[in-house]
């Protein structure tokens, strides 16, 4: 395995060609393994007893809030990679990452919503887990919108940074402390300790669905983040080749 | 001659930042009055029922406390950063993390504590009980040098950018929500007769840990604004 140089992908230039031809794949993997989950979903799994047809939703709603969690994360985690180590790549996918998130904490804030009307009667409670979700997609605009609001791409990469890194370190300060506040949203039916409270093939429909946004989103950052590395790197000699070869 | 000692330089910049607010008084009243004005708005939104301000009361406090030490968190740099004093702090020998623990200090003995001070006035406002309003006091004196702590952080890295203002609240307003739950709950606790002794040691540890934290982060946001 040593002979794969690893850090050979670490630069812009070799790692937009891997990216795009990455990219399709991971897209074309996604629709085919969603359009699996998603007949798990509708046809195999049985109707709940108390939620009835409803509770269908939980096979888009929960994928959706596990990636906005998880994409925080990796998203936090290359950002501090790019600040500590000033490896440019790293900053980049922090970047693409971002939209990803942002769009997959909307997803699940708005089916929580519409699941929340015919369970709860409101599309709204002030509940720890929407609270804290709201506050995710809070996190995200402002870390874009930093991003955005520095000129300097480099200084906009690490003062984005600091902020990604802060808000990854109150995320579990904010969740505990919504949590105590109030809770009215339902345990977690989900727990790696006991087994779950749900049918196997729910449980089944859920974890596929889940491995669909993943590939969804490696798909889409990919995707997004040769786009920004050409707008960075749009003076370098390798990029203005490929537009000449185009 | 002896290079002056960390403390030294320290207490040099806590009474240099506390003179300029003191020769600015205008700017620390502002934000002052903006506070009393945030509070006394709301009676006339939802009603003068005493039971209902009661009850609104200790988190319409805290709402307008954040907001007011948020408002005033663009001065804490930015006339440093403009007149190039900002820049001979980075260059000095001291840790900027500490200069910069100093100068959050004396921008929370010039914003926070005035908070702290009429707080209470304000508490009477909404019928809040002699216990309760003990409680605010005590909880806004351990929020309220959190919340400057954690603003340094933002005003840090918004420094010298368009819509500064704006870009600061979203950035900041969020990492606010726990001192404000804890906040407003431990006055709460106390009008329900639960005691507040949880929410305050809360506030307590949350103190802590962002005096730990966040002067770092603000140095090293400082250094990216100004390298």
């Amino acid at each position: 395995m040593s002979s794969i140089r690893w850090y050979k992908y670490s630069s812009p230039q070799t790692f937009y060609p891997l990216a795009g031809r990455l990219a399709p794949w991971f897209g074309v993997t996604a629709a085919l393994v969603a359009l699996y989950g998603l007949y798990i979903s509708f046809f195999l799994a049985p109707t709940d007893f108390q939620q009835g047809e409803a509770y269908r939703i939980i096979f888009i709603h929960v994928p959706a809030a596990w990636l906005s969690m998880f994409l925080y994360l990796i998203m936090a985690a290359w950002a501090a990679i790019g600040l500590a180590w000033h490896t440019r790549l790293s900053s980049m996918m922090a970047l693409a990452i971002a939209p990803t998130g942002a769009v997959m904490t909307f997803i699940a804030l708005w089916t929580g919503a519409l699941w929340g009307k015919p369970m709860w009667g409101a599309w709204w409670v002030w509940d720890a887990r929407l609270t804290s979700e709201l506050i995710l997609l809070f996190l995200y605009l402002g870390f874009m919108f930093l991003h955005a609001a520095i000129d300097d791409p480099r200084r906009a990469d690490r003062a984005a940074a600091v902020i990604a890194i802060v808000g990854a370190i109150n995320v579990p300060i904010i969740y505990f402390s919504v949590k105590w506040w109030n809770t009215l949203h339902q345990g977690a039916s989900v727990s790696l300790t006991k087994s779950p409270t749900m049918a196997s093939t729910m449980l089944w429909g859920m974890l596929i669905m889940s491995v669909a946004f993943w590939l969804y989103s490696i798909a889409a950052v990919l995707t997004r983040v040769r786009s920004v590395i050409l707008e960075r790197e749009r003076n370098a000699d390798w990029v203005r080749q490929l537009g000449e070869n185009a | 001659m002896t290079p002056p000692g960390l403390l030294d330089c320290m207490k040099t910049v806590i009474a240099r930042d506390v003179r300029i607010a003191l020769r600015r008084r205008a700017d620390v009243m502002t934000s002052l009055i903006f506070f009393v004005i945030v509070v006394s708005l709301f009676p006339l939104g939802i009603g003068a029922d005493p039971v209902l301000l009661r009850t609104l009361g200790p988190g319409v406090v805290w709402v307008a406390a954040l907001l007011a030490c948020m408002l005033a968190l663009g001065r804490l740099f930015a006339n440093d950063h403009a007149d190039g004093t900002l820049e001979q702090l980075i260059l000095s020998p001291q840790p900027l993390s500490l200069l910069v623990l100093a100068k959050t200090i004396a921008h929370w003995l010039t914003t926070g504590l005035p908070l702290v001070v009429i707080a209470p006035l304000l508490g009477l406002q909404f019928n809040l009980d002699a216990d309760a309003l003990l409680v605010l006091i005590a909880s806004l004196l351990l929020g309220t040098p959190t919340l400057s702590l954690i603003g340094a952080i933002g005003a840090a890295l918004t420094l010298g950018l368009r819509g500064g203002g704006a870009l600061l609240a979203l950035l900041i307003l969020p990492l606010y929500i726990p001192v404000l739950i804890f906040g407003a709950g431990a006055v709460e606790a106390t009008a329900a007769a639960l005691g507040a002794t949880a929410h305050l040691s809360i506030l307590g540890a949350l103190l802590l840990c962002t005096l730990v934290f966040a002067p770092w982060a603000t140095a090293l946001a400082l250094k990216i604004a100004t390298e």
